[in-house]
């Protein structure tokens, strides 16, 4: 359940973290997202020695191991600045689950203490920075996928449509069943493929009945499962991180 | 097309998971049986909350009523003998649903029954009551409609509010033409009505009658039954004999605490704000009385309920009232139907119960068989954090023997293997060390790491994701600020 989160003035510095997908697949998401946070007149510290927030390990039931990664990540974070993730998934890992994983062990109060500090990257943008979006792109038309965890977990399946939204030249049109997972859930994509793939594909033709062009999404783990899927179902859609649409929009237009 | 059910049902597991997921999702009418009636729930129960306040604030207050109901359980079960037993209810107590069936046989037997009429009960369908009954010389009867039509098709119930959910109306009228002569028709009023009267005459010559529960008052000694056909009200009252049967959990402390308990079942469950009938169940017939049954049991099941209680985590489990609003919000179970499960409960409520009614070694595809993505926590009118107790099995399936030392979770550790549990512990060596991660990359995937050998079922449906050519911790050092640490 998501808590109540009082937000805080908007601070000199933040620590970002790019999370694993990010840092793999999507570094210009990542980039995108530490130049709209500098854009906010706030310095963006990147800890070179971030790697997982343990999340893989966790939801597979591996709690020892995500343990051992989660503990490292902790010490990443010694000044009292807030943390901030382009991905509601590794955020909502951080905010909501480290608490539980460390009941218990000695790195139970630093867990929480850390918890306590993590944003979502639009969250941040929105109810932290107060951001004000200026579009200089063409019209276009768009769909949005709020990962569940973004969702249900952070309770902010508000935020990226409210963000698009002061984006003058775009249209944001809603798929059927816009709340429904798109059948990633890590381990289980691979575990239970048939299910996850029946998941995906209804979620691809249901964007695509919207006829928009461009699959916006502040989340890589669903973008990644939604874009793959399109591409094999030959799809004319494309996918893009909110972070990139948000820059290239506004800032390199 | 009809879903083909294997004779022997739930516990026994006649086929493996996979397979049966493989045959739903690939049956059309199945698929489309289900996600039609699934966005039809789903509206229903939307239009039944219309303000989240008020939804909010009662699904508050009914898990609170749960969990003081489970904090009491031993105290609340005596009680609710104690006050039942003064009422002139007998109530027997069952380890296991064996033994719950053996009481109820002995019931029947010693009134000389032959014929059993039975109200909508998945405990009963949990111990497979039926089948125990018929091999013992008594036939034994579905009343509710949907449990009906599932007894004549021979298959097990698909839903546990709406049994028959998994067929339309078409092969509803195949299957009752075929096996009771109606006429076929697509006028589900007249299909009722034949259903009904062939019921009727059912109900009149029935020696016991045997019903589920859906609170038991401990204060009052009251056992309240939620339907919405009547066939609940004539079951309990129109036989000689009525047995209740119900698990140890269903117990709440006082009449106050059904009110709001009833209000939210029925809304979450149908939308509807109450349904066409509330029974509660207090005694036998009384002197005077022109009505009612002569005897009135109750029988307590436990099957493996009591070892849940005692883990403060997996208590949740306990809260559950069978509204099933899990399963109707589900994006697995609106694609693999119920019966794909394999067990009495299908979808998330299946997902947290049935490892510890069957043991994990027997339910061992089921805690995986989630994208997590809260569908289900969200809607649950008592708050189980669904997702969260999943993710709890997954850990007691892989779990060692260091680990959640005092867990008494049956079948913990079956799918623990050395080989996924190495992989896991390479996983983490690379993953704490910032300076092991940067060099290792580039060529460890996420995926690969995950299942090493199955990406091929990532790629099945999906085009391969492709590594950036730089990571983000090398296009933040190349900029040359802010990649220190400070
Ligand atoms: S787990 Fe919750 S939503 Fe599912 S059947 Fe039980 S009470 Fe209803």
């Amino acid at each position: 359940m998501s808590s109540i989160k009082l937000y805080p003035p908007k601070p000199e510095k933040v620590y970002f973290y790019g999370t694993c997908l990010v840092d793999m697949f999507y570094p210009d998401a990542g980039m995108a997202g530490i130049q709209l946070l500098e854009k906010q007149g706030i310095e963006v510290i990147f800890p070179q020695d971030q790697t997982c927030c343990g999340q893989p390990a966790y939801t597979s039931g591996y709690h020892d191991q995500a343990r051992e990664v989660a503990a490292a990540q902790l010490g990443l974070f010694p000044g009292d600045y807030p943390i901030v993730l382009p991905s509601g998934s590794c955020a909502g890992m951080m905010r909501e689950h480290y608490p539980e994983l460390f009941a218990g062990h000695p790195e139970e109060a630093k867990a929480k203490e850390v918890a306590g500090r993590i944003y979502e990257l639009t969250e941040f943008l929105m109810h932290v920075c107060h951001i004000k979006l200026e579009d200089k792109g063409e019209p276009i038309k768009v769909a949005m996928h709020t990962s569940c965890s973004a969702r249900r977990e952070m309770g902010l399946g508000e935020v990226g449509p409210a963000l698009l939204g002061q984006l003058d030249n775009v249209e944001l049109v809603e798929q059927a069943r816009v709340k429904e997972c798109c059948g990633f859930g890590g381990a289980f994509s691979v575990r239970h493929p048939e299910i996850s793939e029946a998941m995906v594909t209804d979620k691809v033709e249901a964007i695509d009945a919207t006829g928009a062009n461009t699959l916006i999404s502040s989340d890589c783990g669903c973008m990644m499962n939604i874009t793959g899927a399109a591409e094999h179902m030959k799809k004319e859609f494309k996918g893009e991180h909110i972070a990139s649409f948000l820059w290239r929009r506004c800032h390199e237009s | 097309m009809s879903h083909n059910q294997p004779e022997k049902t739930a516990q026994s597991g006649v086929k493996e998971f996979h397979p049966r997921v493989h045959e739903a999702i690939n049956n059309p009418q199945i698929r489309a049986n289900f996600r039609k009636a699934m966005d039809g729930l789903m509206d229903k129960r939307q239009a039944a909350f219309p303000s989240d306040d008020e939804l909010q604030g009662l699904r508050d207050l009914v898990a609170a009523i749960r969990l003081r109901a489970l904090s009491k359980l031993p105290e609340l079960l005596e009680k609710l003998e104690e006050n039942l037993t003064a009422n002139g209810v007998k109530v027997h107590w069952a380890e296991n649903g064996d033994q719950a069936c053996q009481i109820i046989l002995d019931i029947c037997q010693q009134k000389n029954a032959k014929s059993v009429i039975k109200g909508k009960s998945m405990v009963s369908e949990e111990m497979e009551l039926n089948h125990y009954l018929e091999k013992h010389g008594i036939e034994a009867l579905e009343s509710d409609l949907g449990e009906y039509i599932v007894q004549l098709a021979e298959e097990t119930p698909s839903h546990i509010i709406m049994p028959a959910i998994h067929k339309n109306t078409d092969e509803i009228s195949d299957l009752m033409h075929d096996k009771t002569g109606t006429k076929k028709s697509r006028d589900v009023e007249y299909l009722t009505a034949e259903a009904r009267q062939q019921l009727r005459k059912r109900f009149e010559k029935a020696d016991v009658g045997v019903s589920g529960v859906n609170f038991a008052v401990a204060e009052t000694g009251t056992l309240c039954l939620v339907e919405n056909e009547g066939n609940g009200r004539l079951t309990t009252t129109v036989p000689p004999v009525h047995i209740a049967v119900t698990g140890i959990e269903k117990v709440v402390e006082n009449l106050e605490d059904v009110a709001p308990l009833l209000s939210l079942l029925t809304r979450s469950a149908t939308g509807q704000h109450i349904t066409t009938y509330f029974n509660m169940i207090s005694s036998p017939r009384k002197e005077g009385e022109l009505d009612g049954p002569e005897e009135v049991h109750l029988v307590l099941v436990d099957s493996g309920r009591s070892n849940i209680y005692q883990d403060d985590e997996l208590l949740d489990t306990l809260r559950c009232i069978r509204c099933g609003a899990c399963m109707n919000h589900c994006p697995v179970y609106t694609r693999i139907g119920g019966h794909a499960y394999g067990y009495t409960y299908p979808g998330p409520i299946g997902k947290i119960l049935m490892p510890h009614l069957a043991g994990l070694d027997d339910a061992k595809d089921l805690p995986s068989a989630s994208s997590l993505c809260g569908a289900c926590g969200e809607v649950c009118p008592v708050r189980i954090p669904i997702p969260k107790l999943l993710v709890r099995l997954r850990e007691e399936s892989v779990a060692g023997d260091s680990d959640h030392n005092n867990s008494s979770v049956k079948g913990r550790g079956s799918k623990r293997s050395t080989s996924e549990s190495l992989i896991w512990k390479g996983w983490a060596k690379m993953h704490k060390s910032g300076g092991l991660y940067r060099t290792g990359t580039g060529a460890a995937t996420v995926f690969r790491f995950l299942m090493p050998n199955k990406i091929g079922a990532w790629t099945k449906c999906r085009t391969a994701p492709k590594l950036a050519p730089s990571t983000l911790h090398q296009q933040v050092k190349a900029r040359g600020k802010n990649g220190g640490e400070k």
